[in-house]
């Protein structure tokens, strides 16, 4: 099975979790059972539940269990293998419970102030074109680079640079 | 016993002066090796005294360029007033080379009447003499229209201390998130305006051409976007609201354009968007990063930063053909290119042996030197005169200004009292 056919049946039951959150306003569109979705994944993805999905939507680390900051190396915006797995996780639970999150890339302090603002929004794409990859809608996924303006961690060493060569997930 | 007296006020003044007015004071820690000396003779006060010491602004301005070292005032053994109380003797005992004297007179009107004057010591003629006129609030702009008309006539050089600066400072606010500030003084500091405050990011201030605005990035929107705002009357227009980035603008020398970089495409590309039509022109097509543009004086081509090649370097693209070549090649990280006047001196980010410092490369010849020494400097911004750059770096785990000469001989800093400070940028001739 290819990624598209991944995809696009994910797309499918991704529009009718839309609707059905679209229809809180009291509209009886009878497709809240289809958030679950599980079926449109096809076999090589394994699916979460629908509880799943509403605890996710509160907290992105589902209760501390699941990296929301990914760290990169300097002038790189190259996934390391820690964060792909704790993003598969995301993809996962992204895909079987869809809501809106925003990526927000930021750099260390070294180097130029509008490259490092680049170089923050690469990283974000990169987590983005990953999830996106797992099968996550796009449209659900902002992207946004703070540069070197919000350091995690103030100090001017390795340390501190290594906190904040980061991309954070957040609810949007 | 009358001077004795003069001095305490004088003294008084200058307390409140600095600390009223200087958010940043100014710490020289280079100079050129024989500066010339000096000596700034104090304003004869004829009737009335002024709210500010304008000799001692004078001596800072001059001594600040380096080039000059000013003769201290207890040392003095004369204050004329006019040329007719100058006693050269005086100050070749002193060793100064040259002298500023001056008076000032109150008007009816309440206007305020310098009459400055620059004498040459050893040849014992007066250089320059000429009449001022302002109030008691422009007495700071007094002060510097002397200092640059005893600079130019002494290196033929036009003066630059009229100018202005801004600057982005940022402070951790009780809350605990970060107050970000966006600033205006005069070139020495001092008479700092708040332009704009903000509890989100603020970034990349650059000038008009006329010096009359400014435009600068802004998260306020919870997104990059780019703003214009009128330093007379703080008014304020948004200019970009794409999605990604929306960043480093660059006035066209004309002031019709602006370079800037957008993202809405995927990746950064420079654009240039023109104040009259309202339309965004797209410059690069690469899947790299391009950021960072700047005009070259003639306005007919963009320098900026990309990573094409693999590292950031710089490049220089043609408006009109929008051929572009790749102009750095020494080390693996030059960034944030901006020209000095002539057009041939390029400033950059360089790194160099892990450390990031200020370089400057001549685009004829292709010299290339580094100019600093501190550490993790950036955001190079060249004064209207080519005589000097202002750029940021750290010191004591704080963002804090520095200055260097283009040949690297003068060097100081502009400590600031609370926060980072960072990001400069030096105003056109005003």
């Amino acid at each position: 099975m290819s990624f598209q056919t991944i995809r696009n049946g994910f797309l499918i039951a991704l529009c009718s979790v839309f609707l059905a959150a679209c229809s809180s306003t009291g509209k009886d569109d009878g497709s809240a059972s289809g958030a679950t979705g599980g079926d449109g994944y096809g076999s090589g993805v394994s699916t979460g539940t629908a509880d799943d999905g509403g605890a996710y939507g509160d907290d992105l680390s589902a209760g501390g269990t699941l990296a929301t900051v990914f760290y990169f190396e300097f002038d790189s915006s190259t996934l390391k293998p820690e964060a792909r797995a704790a993003l598969n996780g995301h993809a996962q639970r992204l895909r079987s419970s869809p809501i809106y999150v925003r990526l927000e890339g930021h750099a260390d302090e070294r180097g130029s102030r509008e490259y490092n603002m680049a170089l923050g929004e690469r990283r974000a794409n990169s987590v983005k074109e990953f999830l996106v990859l797992q099968g996550v809608d796009g449209q659900y996924i902002e992207v946004i680079s703070y540069g070197e303006e919000r350091p995690a961690a103030l100090g001017s060493d390795e340390g501190s640079w290594a906190m904040n060569r980061r991309v954070e997930i957040r609810r949007r | 016993m009358f001077k004795r007296h003069v001095f305490l006020v004088f003294c008084l003044l200058t307390a409140w002066a600095v600390g009223s007015h200087a958010e940043l004071t100014i710490e020289i820690t280079s100079g050129q090796d024989n500066p010339t000396v000096i000596a700034v003779s104090p304003i004869k006060e004829k009737n009335g005294v002024l709210p500010e010491d304008i000799s001692t602004i004078v001596s800072a301005d001059l001594e600040r360029s380096g080039l000059f070292r000013p003769v201290a005032r207890q040392n003095m053994l004369s204050f004329p007033g006019d040329q007719s109380e100058v006693y050269y003797r005086d100050w070749r005992v002193l060793g100064a080379q040259y002298l500023v004297f001056g008076n000032s007179e109150r008007l009816a009107d309440g206007r305020i009447k310098v009459e400055f004057g620059l004498a040459e010591v050893l040849g014992e003629k007066v250089m320059l003499a000429q009449t001022v006129h302002g109030r008691d609030d422009s007495l700071r702009d007094i002060a510097h229209y002397i200092s640059d008309k005893v600079y130019e006539a002494l290196t033929g050089i036009r003066g630059v201390f009229s100018t202005r600066l801004a600057y982005v400072t940022s402070v951790p606010a009780a809350s605990g998130r970060m107050v970000y500030r966006l600033m205006v003084s005069d070139a020495d500091g001092a008479r700092e305006r708040l332009m704009l405050e903000s509890t989100e990011p603020l970034m990349s201030p650059a000038w008009s051409p006329d010096g009359k605005e400014l435009v600068y990035v802004s998260f306020e929107t919870g997104r990059p976007a780019i703003f214009r705002q009128k330093l007379s009357d703080a008014s304020r227009k948004q200019v970009t609201n794409f999605t990604g980035l929306n960043g480093a603008p660059a006035w066209s020398p004309d002031g019709r354009r602006l370079a800037l970089v957008l993202s809405k495409d995927g990746n950064p590309e420079i654009y240039t968007y023109d104040f009259v039509s309202g339309e965004f022109t797209r410059m690069t097509r690469h899947f790299s990063i391009d950021t960072e543009p700047n005009w070259t004086p003639d306005g007919k081509s963009i320098i900026f930063t990309s990573d094409r090649g693999g590292s950031p370097q710089i490049y220089k693209l043609d408006v009109a053909s929008g051929a572009t070549e790749r102009v750095t090649f020494r080390g693996n990280y030059n960034a944030r290119p901006r020209l000095a006047p002539d057009g041939r001196t390029l400033v950059m980010v360089h790194r160099d042996g892990g450390q990031f410092h200020i370089a400057s490369q001549d685009l004829v010849t292709n010299d290339f030197r580094v100019l600093t020494s501190t550490a993790m400097d950036e955001s190079p911004s060249v004064a209207p005169n080519g005589a000097m750059l202002l750029y940021s770096t750290k010191r004591g785990g704080k963002g804090v200004l520095a200055a260097v000469s283009i040949d690297a001989g003068v060097k100081f800093f502009l400590p600031a009292r609370q926060g980072d400070v960072r990001e400069p940028a030096w105003s056109p001739f005003l």
